[in-house]
């Protein structure tokens, strides 16, 4: 139930991104959603693809230094207060969210989360009957 | 109170009477050495007696010695005397390989501060001054070295021992400190935090001498502190193998150091041929001690390499003179007065299986300050947040620090950051020019 997400080391150096970046491009896969948090030296840069086993394997075979990490990602309707509802199941289990970041696809909102116990977080998500996405769904969501 | 101005007797022995002095302590020195398990072996697994060492020539058919067998004895192997007439131990760094032992009887030590005291006095130290150490104590023999040497001259002498900047500057102004042995990149920074505070070494202290070594510098380095402070700065040799401070120091002359010829014989070699080269031309430094009880060492090869200075010196000591240290003839870094090899680094790294074999280890200075940063590729395949990499960049420094004893800036790089080179592995940059 969780979708596989690339973390990516980076060096905070110019021209580090747009090179991993035109690898996909090349492998012909479509990002949907990225995130770079600012540090000093580095940086982990989180990408949600279409084809991420493929994307993983072409990067890593490319000597980039990526990762294939598990992540949950809950499909929202896009309306106030759905975000803080969905969270508030996670709370109320006592689960922590070591990251988090979102965006809208297809009229809906996506939040995109690794928390300190995904399997625990996904059984009462479910229960709270959000709409989880699978990774099977992210490439027709992407077309 | 009129002083001479000499120390000991022995500083102004004439080259015969230094020689003569030399040839009959090698002698009681070789006699004393086949107490050592080590040396008697040595010796008689080239057929070679003690008899056969009768005048300073014949030195050169005694075997090199080295930190490897220093090493390979440790701790006590290569001790000429039972542990029971031991009273005090100095030992290197370094967790990961063999440390070196050095053993002292009461009577070494004795003689250790005699020398000390000698190279203070004769730049001018004398019982009337206050002397401040910033060296670290414990194991680092220039902390208990001066201390002893600064004692035995009679001064007032303050173990402030290392770091706390803004304690030693007011010790400077509370006590009246006129002498200060320091390393010269502490030097520069005392400077600076006197300049923040206010304090200005001209008008609010007596500092006139200052004694820098166990970090290579340049002449440019010292006229700079010199200027500074407002002080005349010593430059100072030593090693713990041979004790520590106190075997070679500049006179007032400022143009190579007096190595003390009635503790050691001088030899300078070409590290490749391990053949003799001639006054003047740089080579490695040999010595051997010819005044210690504990652990005498033959022919050991310093690494360090420098020249004899040819010529007579005005200020009337006949003892030899070697040049400012010139580099390695092997990989040593020395960072802070620390000395540190590549390999206790790539030990300690070889330990975290998230890092690549390859790092590059890089020397700068900033602010009149060494500093050393250590690159390494991370290849951990599962890492995917921040606070995993600090924890992992907090661990690599810490056990780093542990090893080295300085505090490295640690940086991760993805792999295939550090350039490869052809050949031989290029693990240190140093951009520090300290040997110029």
């Amino acid at each position: 139930m969780t979708i596989h997400q690339l973390s990516i080391f980076i060096e905070n150096k110019a021209g580090t991104l747009v090179v991993i970046l035109r690898q996909l491009k090349e492998a012909g896969i479509q990002l949907i959603a990225s995130t770079i948090s600012d540090t000093v030296d580095y940086g982990i840069c989180r990408i949600i693809c279409s084809e991420p086993v493929r994307a993983y394997e072409t990067l890593r075979d490319a000597g980039v230094a990526v990762s294939l990490c598990e992540v949950i990602a809950v499909a929202l309707d896009d309306e106030p207060g759905r975000a803080a509802d969905a969270i508030g199941i996670l709370s109320d289990e006592g689960i922590s969210i070591a990251y988090l970041y979102s965006f809208l696809l297809g009229g809906k909102g996506v939040l995109v989360f690794r928390t300190d116990n995904n399997e625990r977080a996904l059984d009462a998500l479910q229960r709270g009957g959000l709409d989880i996405i699978r990774e099977k769904d992210l490439s027709k969501l992407a077309i | 109170m009129a002083y001479s101005n000499f120390f000991n007797p022995e500083e102004t022995l004439d080259r015969e009477g230094i020689e003569k002095l030399q040839t009959e302590r090698l002698r009681s020195t070789i006699a004393h050495c086949m107490d050592s398990a080590f040396y008697r072996k040595r010796f008689s697994d080239i057929g070679l007696s003690p008899n056969d060492i009768k005048t300073l020539d014949d030195l050169k058919k005694i075997p090199f010695t080295t930190k490897q067998d220093l090493r390979d004895t440790y701790p006590f192997g290569l001790a000429s005397v039972p542990l029971s007439k031991c009273t005090r131990l100095h030992s290197s760094s370094g967790t990961t390989g063999n440390p070196t032992v050095i053993l002292h009887t009461q009577k070494d030590l004795e003689q250790w501060a005699n020398a000390v005291a000698r190279c203070l006095w004769m730049v001018g130290c004398r019982p009337e001054d206050v002397f401040q150490n910033t060296s670290g104590y414990g194991m680092f023999t220039g902390g208990l070295g001066f201390q002893y040497g600064a004692e035995r001259l009679g001064m007032l002498t303050v173990p402030a021992a290392a770091g706390n900047t803004l304690r030693q500057i007011k010790f400077f102004t509370d006590f009246g400190t006129t002498v200060v042995h320091a390393i010269p990149s502490y030097a520069s920074r005392l400077y600076e935090v006197m300049c923040e505070r206010g304090v200005d070494p001209r008008k609010d202290t007596k500092l006139r001498t200052l004694v820098i070594g166990a970090e290579p510098h340049s002449e440019e380095t010292r006229r700079r502190i010199e200027n500074m402070l407002g002080v005349k700065a010593y430059n100072s040799f030593g090693m713990s193998e041979m004790c520590g401070p106190g075997v070679a120091f500049e006179c007032p002359e400022q143009n190579g150091m007096h190595i003390w010829e009635d503790y050691y014989i001088v030899e300078i070699i070409d590290p490749v041929t391990l053949e003799p080269v001639p006054d003047g031309e740089v080579g490695e430094l040999v010595l051997t001690t010819i005044n210690r009880e504990a652990m005498p060492l033959l022919r050991y090869r310093t690494r360090d390499l420098t020249r004899i200075l040819p010529g007579e010196c005005p200020c009337g000591r006949h003892h030899k003179r070697i040049d400012r240290i010139k580099g390695r003839s092997d990989d040593m870094i020395i960072l802070k007065g620390v000395n540190i090899f590549p390999i206790q680094v790539e030990q300690v790294l070889g330990q975290f299986k998230e890092l690549a074999s390859d790092y590059l280890i890089t020397l700068d200075t900033a602010d009149g300050s060494d500093y050393m940063t250590v690159e390494v590729e991370l290849i951990d395949r599962h890492i995917d947040d921040y606070a995993a990499l600090q924890t992992l960049e907090r661990n690599i420094t810490r056990m780093l620090r542990d090893e080295i004893l300085v505090t490295p800036k640690v940086k991760l790089l993805p792999k295939g950051s550090i350039p490869q080179s052809e050949g031989k592995a290029v693990r240190v940059k140093d951009n520090r020019k300290q040997y110029q």
